[in-house]
């Protein structure tokens, strides 16, 4: 279950966003959204067709999801704010944790990062039309292609990319395997607008956060550009998958991910732990 | 002295104060009240190639920006 405010000002994108950041989790663990409700809070004052446009966005969402909307609640509140419960099935077997990553994986990303400093630069109209239509379109995509891309290669562990950043989740699953990530950071797609703003200091406040609640699991070497650290850490909503997939499979499940239209890019390795949960080097 | 005070803000708006008032002249004293614009503000003159110093001063922050 997720929801939050509108990050876009156009309603229907807001609620085909927020859908898709809510449906995200069950294709992190490897599952299916089977049912979902609609959450949201919405001022009086605003037009109802307003509302019609974002539960319009959401629905279309969860269609493509091939689930359906079983219902929800509304509220009045001043901000509104929208999102979805998303109930799904997968085999108890095969249920994938974010703790469960093994020694020898490479790690795949699916999305490319930098869409919570694009937002702040939307927010203040700095960004232009195509980057803008770049943003929205990475953030509305649904992970149920990478989900279904990824399960035949039997990956060992997987998490979704979100408020705590590529850093902050692949923290998560390093701690929580017990292993040390190593990253690369060239290798690691980041939208290129995004770094021309974080040289210009457009950067969310939850990039700082994000810095901070990791900051002594982290090494990050001295030649990894400033620029680059920083959309390491930048918050994303609706990001893509971290898998954790063993050696001889991901190549096979890179080219996958670029069929089906991700972006299916080797961005690291689980090894054992050595003393810090991340180690980034350029 | 150039002063400005952007304490009160949220970003990305400090910087962009701060991109305005830069052109009224160096050097450039700013208020900030919170770490993100403090290190927003730092990034953004450091890559236009300005000297940034900052200090704080009591819960808020106080940069020098210099040629």
């Amino acid at each position: 279950m997720d929801f939050f405010p509108p990050i876009v000002d156009d309603p229907y994108t807001f609620g085909k966003i927020a859908a898709a950041n809510s449906l995200s989790d069950v294709y992190a663990m490897g599952g299916t959204p089977k049912t979902a409700m609609n959450l949201i809070c919405f001022p009086s004052c605003l037009n109802l067709g307003i509302m019609e446009e974002i539960l319009r966005g959401g629905y279309e969402k969860v269609m493509e999801a091939g689930a359906i909307i079983a219902g929800g609640h509304t509220i009045e509140d001043d901000v509104p704010k929208y999102g979805l419960c998303v109930t799904g099935f997968a085999h108890p077997q095969k249920v994938l944790a974010n703790s469960s990553a093994r020694e020898g994986d490479i790690l795949v990303l699916t999305k490319p990062i930098g869409t919570g400093i694009l937002s702040t630069a939307a927010m203040a109209d700095m960004l232009d039309k195509p980057n803008f239509e770049l943003m929205t379109s990475t953030m509305g995509r649904l992970n149920r292609y990478a989900c279904e891309a990824m399960l035949p290669f039997e990956p060992s562990s997987c998490t979704d990319v979100t408020g705590f950043g590529l850093m902050g989740h692949a923290c998560e699953m390093a701690k929580g395997s017990g292993m040390t990530i190593e990253l690369f950071a060239s290798s690691v797609p980041i939208i290129p607008k995004a770094l021309e703003l974080a040289r210009e200091g457009i950067i969310p406040g939850g990039a700082y956060n994000n810095m901070g609640y990791i900051r002594d699991d982290v090494e990050m070497a001295s030649d990894v550009p400033l620029e680059v650290s920083d959309c390491l850490y930048d918050p994303q909503t609706s990001g893509g998958l971290l898998i954790a997939v063993p050696e001889d499979k991901a190549e096979k499940l890179c080219r996958r991910l670029k069929d089906g239209g991700d972006e299916g890019q080797i961005i690291g390795y689980v090894k054992k732990f050595d003393g810090k949960s991340i180690r980034v080097s350029l | 002295m150039n002063t400005l005070d952007a304490r009160g803000y949220s970003c990305p708006e400090p910087v962009i104060m701060t991109k305005k008032a830069l052109e009224k002249g160096l050097p450039l004293t700013v208020m900030v009240d919170g770490v993100t614009p403090l290190n927003n503000i730092t990034r953004f003159a450091q890559n236009k190639g300005y000297k940034v110093e900052s200090r704080a001063v009591g819960e808020d922050y106080e940069l020098t920006i210099s040629k």
